[in-house]
């Protein structure tokens, strides 16, 4: 018995927008699993602007631009399940729930959209040496604590990592009483925004350490102190550069990673660069009628970009429910030189009309250079950039004609 | 006047040791009190080592550790069901790279025959292959030990004291004792929160041992402090060995180790450096670097990037190079359980055994009558069939809500450890306890909520919840207080 056409895994922006597209394009059951009390995922605790410049056309914080989705999705029969957690999925489709209302329930769906999102790197997966105090959090926790719960990490902070979400949290905890010391950022540029760096960094006197890392973390029962050392080009510690900034708290911004439990548990094949799900033209992963979208899938910069993807895996999802996917040998999206991923990995023309969007990403700061789309051993473009960073995500368009009866597609730099 | 509060016996330390010994003593008529001198259990040595049940091969014959180690060994299965404490009887691999280490081997074998150790055997290169397709290709053979075993150290200290504390034991936290002093009849121990007195006092202070021995005895040891660094590794390799391998021993100790943990991660090290504080538990770029390279030879492929999360522990080295567990004709009633370093997670429960015959000498009381050799069973709903998990939700709404989503732990397992005997009060005992906030997300989802839930359940403010020690809060202020206030 099919309980539902499709269903999402999660309500965030990725969620709301698969839930929408699903439904729009004829899926009659749908239905959103959240496993916290409200939708909206992450966007809640960002109440900073810059939210919808492309999608809307608006500069809005982050809770109005999950609102915009939360009402349109509100006037649908789009079913939600809030304060449910999903506990398995399995290759048949079904979907193991659990909440405090309805218990522990099997749920069987024509089609499954993954949208967990992404989940922060933390101090342990950088193995940085020193005591293991209170004070050491991740900048996604203390945003969560500061903006939804109300309380205050630190009174005098650094943060280690210049990703947006660091960027953001300097500004937060400046404007909420704290001193931010110090961004220490290993790499020789920013991973954030330019427009962070300037608004979160320069207009609070905030100085961004490049090249630079935490190199030992002091203190028996909060943080006392941490040493920040410059690093050399192989990023080791330079030995005796390391400075004292006294501190009570240690915000980390050092990378997210898609969050993968139940594709790694089903048997989901990942690609080892963009940590995610493999994907194919439609946002399907390596199990038919598993599809997804947004940081599961890699992680975005913008929302707008998230909302964009995720509707593509919405109208396939619901194209699936219908049985309307056609199978063909996939087309492999190879990253070439200077390029760290491609996605989708995979395409089948047989599914596509007219241009196709590649997301990817470089490996380095780019200036002035050729980007080369090659299919098979033809070049199909060559394009200028006069700028590229691993920071911001890049896209080209390919025609579905260009990619008839190919093996594979290649995206490389020309750099010199 | 100051109230004394009176018991038969008094043990000074709530590591596996003290917690051992409170366990098998709690069969007996016998008024019972552990001084702990931090907020939790396990808080030294027991909470961060390699969490092995040695097989028994490497102590010298002769030796309290030989001894102990084996009988340890032995009783650890039925120990660790009864008790239901995570415990994984995996064996142990001895790897050797050159024919020297191969000699060594053989020394060991012979070596733990003579201890007593059952079915070891010396493979070859072919069958270690076989057996452990990771492990670099220079291995040349092994010495296996099937009686050997991982286990959950911190989780079993804590069972220890829970099933003593079912039977009547008392357990105060933040008792730092001061001095002990020896009257007539009893003594007289003064603790940083009041003072005790006692027929029999057991002295289980791990690396502070020796200053406990010495406010009675005469000096006869010292105990210095040794720390190993560690990585624990993400459960997604959690499977790249099915053993514990150990690199052959030196005279630093056993070398780097890598084997599955109870829980089904990683744990990769410890190095071993002797360092001027007991207290010194940071890790350090230098070990951390000494112990990762040491295990890529044995796992050249080992990827750092799926570590998540690193730490360091202290062992407690006697100068005499052996456990010091015996009582002293010149001070009746007083025990050392002294420099229980390595084997002595495995050796804890055979060292109770034998110190709760010592303790008898001087207490001659009869077997409790409704002694029961268990405890509450814990839910761990991650482990449940289907069916099981509906009925749970059924009975409480609790299990309904995931707090962990590393680990898939509800919030009902979170209360019922906070509820339960020796009760979780940090947000890093939950973790001991739960594995909430131990997972690969290192308590980036669950910290906020669980910090709510201690709130609530301890009758506490947010602001007072703490990470682990007394003074590690985590909160620092309301962002809208002042708001609040006017």
């Amino acid at each position: 018995m099919i309980d539902y056409d499709v269903i999402c895994i999660g309500g965030g922006p990725a969620g709301l927008a698969a839930a929408l597209a699903a439904k729009e394009n004829g899926a009659e059951k749908v239905c959103i699993v959240e496993r916290e009390k409200e939708l909206g995922g992450i966007l809640q605790q960002c109440i900073h602007n810059g939210f919808g410049l492309h999608t809307f056309k608006e500069d809005l914080s982050g809770p109005e631009y999950a609102q915009k989705y939360i009402d349109l999705v509100k006037k649908t029969d789009i079913e939600i399940k809030t304060d449910t957690m999903v506990l398995e999925i399995t290759e048949d489709k079904k979907v193991y729930t659990l909440n405090p209302q309805d218990g522990y329930k099997k749920l069987n769906a024509k089609a499954i959209v993954l949208t967990m999102g992404c989940r922060e790197r933390t101090r342990g997966a950088l193995a940085i040496p020193g005591t293991r105090p209170a004070g050491v959090i991740t900048a996604g926790t203390a945003q969560k604590l500061i903006n939804i719960d109300g309380y205050m990490v630190g009174k005098k902070v650094v943060i280690l990592g210049s990703g947006d979400i660091g960027l953001i949290m300097a500004r937060r905890m400046t404007l909420e009483g704290a001193k931010v010391l110090a961004v220490a950022e290993i790499m020789p540029y920013s991973s954030g925004l330019t427009r962070n760096i300037v608004q979160c960094l320069e207009d609070y006197s905030i100085p961004l350490m490049l090249q630079h890392t935490v190199t030992d973390i002091i203190g028996k029962d909060r943080v006392e102190a941490v040493l920040i050392s410059e690093v050399d080009d192989h990023f080791n510690p330079v030995p005796g550069s390391e400075k004292r900034f006294e501190c009570d708290a240690l915000l980390l911004s050092v990378g997210l990673l898609p969050e993968i439990e139940l594709p790694y548990a089903v048997g989901i094949e990942l690609d080892k660069r963009t940590r995610g799900p493999i994907v194919n033209e439609a946002m399907e992963t390596t199990l038919s009628g598993i599809f997804a979208c947004g940081n599961v899938a890699h992680v975005h910069d913008l929302v707008d970009y998230v909302s964009k993807e995720s509707k593509k895996a919405g109208f396939f999802a619901a194209e699936y429910a219908k049985e309307n996917i056609k199978d063909q040998v996939a087309i492999e999206s190879l990253p070439g030189e200077g390029v760290s991923y491609i996605v989708p990995q995979k395409i089948r023309p047989v599914n596509c009309t007219g241009d196709i969007e590649l997301y990817f990403r470089v490996k380095k700061v780019y200036d002035q250079v050729n980007l080369r789309l090659k299919v098979d051993d033809n070049v199909i473009k060559t394009v200028k950039k006069r700028h590229m960073a691993p920071g911001e995500m890049e896209s080209i368009k390919i025609s579905t004609e260009a990619l008839t009866n190919a093996k594979e597609l290649c995206i490389e730099v020309l750099d010199g | 006047m100051k109230t004394l509060s009176t018991y038969d016996v008094i043990i000074i330390g709530g590591g596996i040791s003290g917690t051992a010994i409170a366990s098998a003593l709690s069969e007996y008529k016998l008024s019972i009190c552990l001084l702990e001198k931090t907020n939790d259990l396990s808080n030294g040595a027991t909470k961060a080592n390699s969490g092995i049940v040695h097989g028994g091969y490497d102590a010298e014959p002769g030796t309290l550790m030989a001894k102990f180690n084996v009988r340890g060994n032995e009783i650890y299965p039925d120990i660790c069901n009864k008790l239901d404490v995570p415990f994984t009887p995996c064996g142990s691999y001895v790897i050797a790279f050159n024919d020297e280490e191969i000699e060594k081997l053989n020394d060991l074998r012979v070596r733990g025959e003579k201890n007593g150790v059952p079915g070891l055997e010396i493979l070859s290169a072919e069958e270690i292959k076989k057996n452990e397709v990771n492990l670099s290709s220079e291995v040349k053979g092994a010495l296996y030990s099937p009686t050997a075993g991982v286990v959950s150290p911190y989780e079993l200290c804590i069972a220890f004291m829970e099933h003593a504390m079912d039977h009547g034991a008392d357990l105060k936290y933040e008792h730092e004792v001061i001095e002990i002093k020896k009257s007539a009849k009893n003594f007289i121990i003064k603790t940083s929160k009041g003072d005790f007195s006692a027929g029999v006092v057991i002295n289980a202070a791990g690396v502070y041992a020796d200053k406990i021995h010495n406010m009675l005895l005469e000096p006869s040891f010292s105990i210095h402090p040794r720390r190993g660094e560690y990585f624990l590794m993400d459960k997604y390799i959690g499977d790249s060995v099915k053993h514990v391998i150990f690199q052959c021993p030196n005279k630093m100790g056993k070398g780097v180790l890598i084997a599955p943990t109870a829980h089904k991660n990683l744990i990769v090290g410890p190095n071993a450096e002797d360092i001027d504080l007991p207290e010194a538990n940071e890790t350090t770029q230098k070990g951390l670097d000494e112990v990762w390279n040491k295990a890529l030879k044995t796992l050249p492929e080992l990827d750092k990037s799926m570590a998540i999360t690193t730490f360091s522990g202290i062992r407690a080295q006697a100068d005499t190079g052996d456990f010091i567990v015996q009582d002293y004709n010149e001070c009746p009633g007083f025990i050392d359980v002294a420099g229980i370093k390595s084997p002595g997670l495995t050796a804890a429960p055979a060292i109770a055994e034998y110190v709760c015959d010592l303790v008898l000498k001087y207490k001659k009381v009869d077997k409790r009558d409704n002694y029961r050799f268990a405890r509450r069973k814990i839910v761990r709903f991650q482990e449940l069939s289907h069916e099981e998990r509906a009925e749970c939700v059924k009975k409480d709404d609790n299990y309904g809500r995931i707090i962990c989503r590393c680990e898939g732990i509800t919030e009902a397992e979170i209360i019922d450890m906070i509820h339960r005997n020796a009760g979780a009060r940090t947000l890093d005992a939950i973790k001991r306890r739960t594995r909430s906030g131990g997972g690969r997300c290192q308590g980036g989802f669950c910290s906020p909520k669980i910090i709510e839930i201690l709130a609530r359940e301890l009758g506490i403010s947010r602001e007072e919840v703490l990470k682990d020690s007394s003074l590690s809060t985590i909160i620092i202020d309301q962002t809208k207080k002042e708001a609040a206030d006017d």
